[in-house]
């Protein structure tokens, strides 16, 4: 019946992660210096996301981890995305930069 | 969240011994150890998504700002040195493997193993401090900390900064220009804060080396290394989208 047995992530693992971290790492300086105009910030916006969900699901065990703490996760990001959402909405409609 | 099948009567014990039939670190208002340490690791969550919201705010920040005064935080990012910056993201990220690896020695029981990562953390987030420090003291040099004599020579006369000049700056309006001290105040509150949490962590870690030396984490409670670990790893993907926004972004 257990839900939850807890689960030791090796060595085999954390390496692979590292060297995607690295690779990554490098692959954002690399595109930072590309001109892609109005698409720089999303990529690295999006390559800087890749790395802290490998981070999270591995180096933080959060793909081992309880429901209680996937769903808790998965709430205060919604939470937050709400919050910026709503805020951004907030101050682009409103007569932007007269202040 | 648990097996009902494997709960141990933890506090009742006939001979009066109440440590007999449980391990010594389990407190006795839980029922198993699996309990204890799922309930630890979630207040260490909830713990960290309050840390998520606090600079959940600071990013938010400096997104509304820069898309305000955009050509002002171009040029301030142009001051960063990205050099520094990978290098900074690099350490960071070897001293998460090397926390990572610290926990599964401490899951393994290798005592030798734990005390060598958590020193190897230890002396990475020394080193990603003294990176910060030499970036930290660039800025003092050039006045660019905002209300400490801060300068806009760098913005006005861009010729005259050779990192402005390498990126092609143009002279910016004073108007303009007075908005690169708003980039600076937030570069300095979110790397500050980012510094802060590794001052902390580092300090922590000292206390570790010392227990773990001692074989607190390897004989089967490993909780306070977990949690730590953490902690750790948030605060390098602080320091991940630190990196992205501040340095990068502005790059090309």
């Amino acid at each position: 019946m257990s839900e939850h047995t807890h689960t030791i992530v090796g060595p085999k693992v954390y390496v692979a992660i590292l060297f995607a971290l690295l690779a990554g790492t490098a692959l954002t300086v690399w595109a930072s210096f590309v001109d892609l105009g109005f698409w720089n910030p999303i990529i690295a916006l999006a390559i800087a996301s890749t790395k802290a969900i490998l981070v999270l699901l591995y180096f933080m065990h959060v793909k081992y981890s309880t429901r209680l703490t996937k769903l808790a996760i998965a709430g205060c990001l919604f939470l937050f995305l709400t919050l910026i959402s709503l805020t951004l909405a907030d101050y682009f409609s409103r007569a932007w930069g007269s202040w | 969240m648990q097996n009902n099948q494997a709960i141990v009567p933890a506090v009742l014990d006939q001979a009066g011994s109440e440590h007999g039939e449980h391990p010594s670190y389990l407190r006795h208002h839980f029922q198993t150890v699996e309990q204890q340490a799922d309930a630890s690791n979630f207040a260490m969550w909830l713990f960290l998504l309050t840390e998520v919201m606090f600079f959940g705010g600071l990013f938010t920040a400096y997104l509304i700002y820069r898309n305000w005064y955009f050509p002002a935080f171009v040029a301030g990012s142009h001051q960063l040195n990205v050099v520094w910056g990978t290098l900074n993201t690099l350490v960071l990220i070897l001293s998460s493997f090397t926390m990572a690896m610290g926990v599964w020695c401490a899951e393994t029981g290798r005592k030798t193993g734990l005390v060598l990562c958590l020193a190897l953390t230890f002396i990475l987030g020394i080193g990603f401090l003294g990176i910060k420090s030499v970036e930290y003291a660039e800025k003092i040099e050039k006045h660019h900390v905002p209300g400490l004599h801060y300068s806009l020579r760098s913005f006005l006369d861009p010729d005259s900064d050779a990192a402005a000049r390498a990126a092609g700056d143009k002279p910016m309006t004073p108007e303009m220009a007075v908005h690169t001290e708003l980039y600076f105040s937030l570069y300095f509150a979110m790397t500050g804060m980012h510094a802060l949490h590794m001052i902390v962590g580092i300090g922590i870690l000292g206390f570790m080396i010392f227990r773990a030396r001692a074989g607190a984490y390897t004989s089967g409670h490993v909780t306070f290394v977990e949690n730590f670990g953490l902690y750790w790893h948030f605060v390098d993907i602080v320091w991940i989208y630190l990196f992205a926004l501040l340095y990068l972004i502005s790059r090309h």
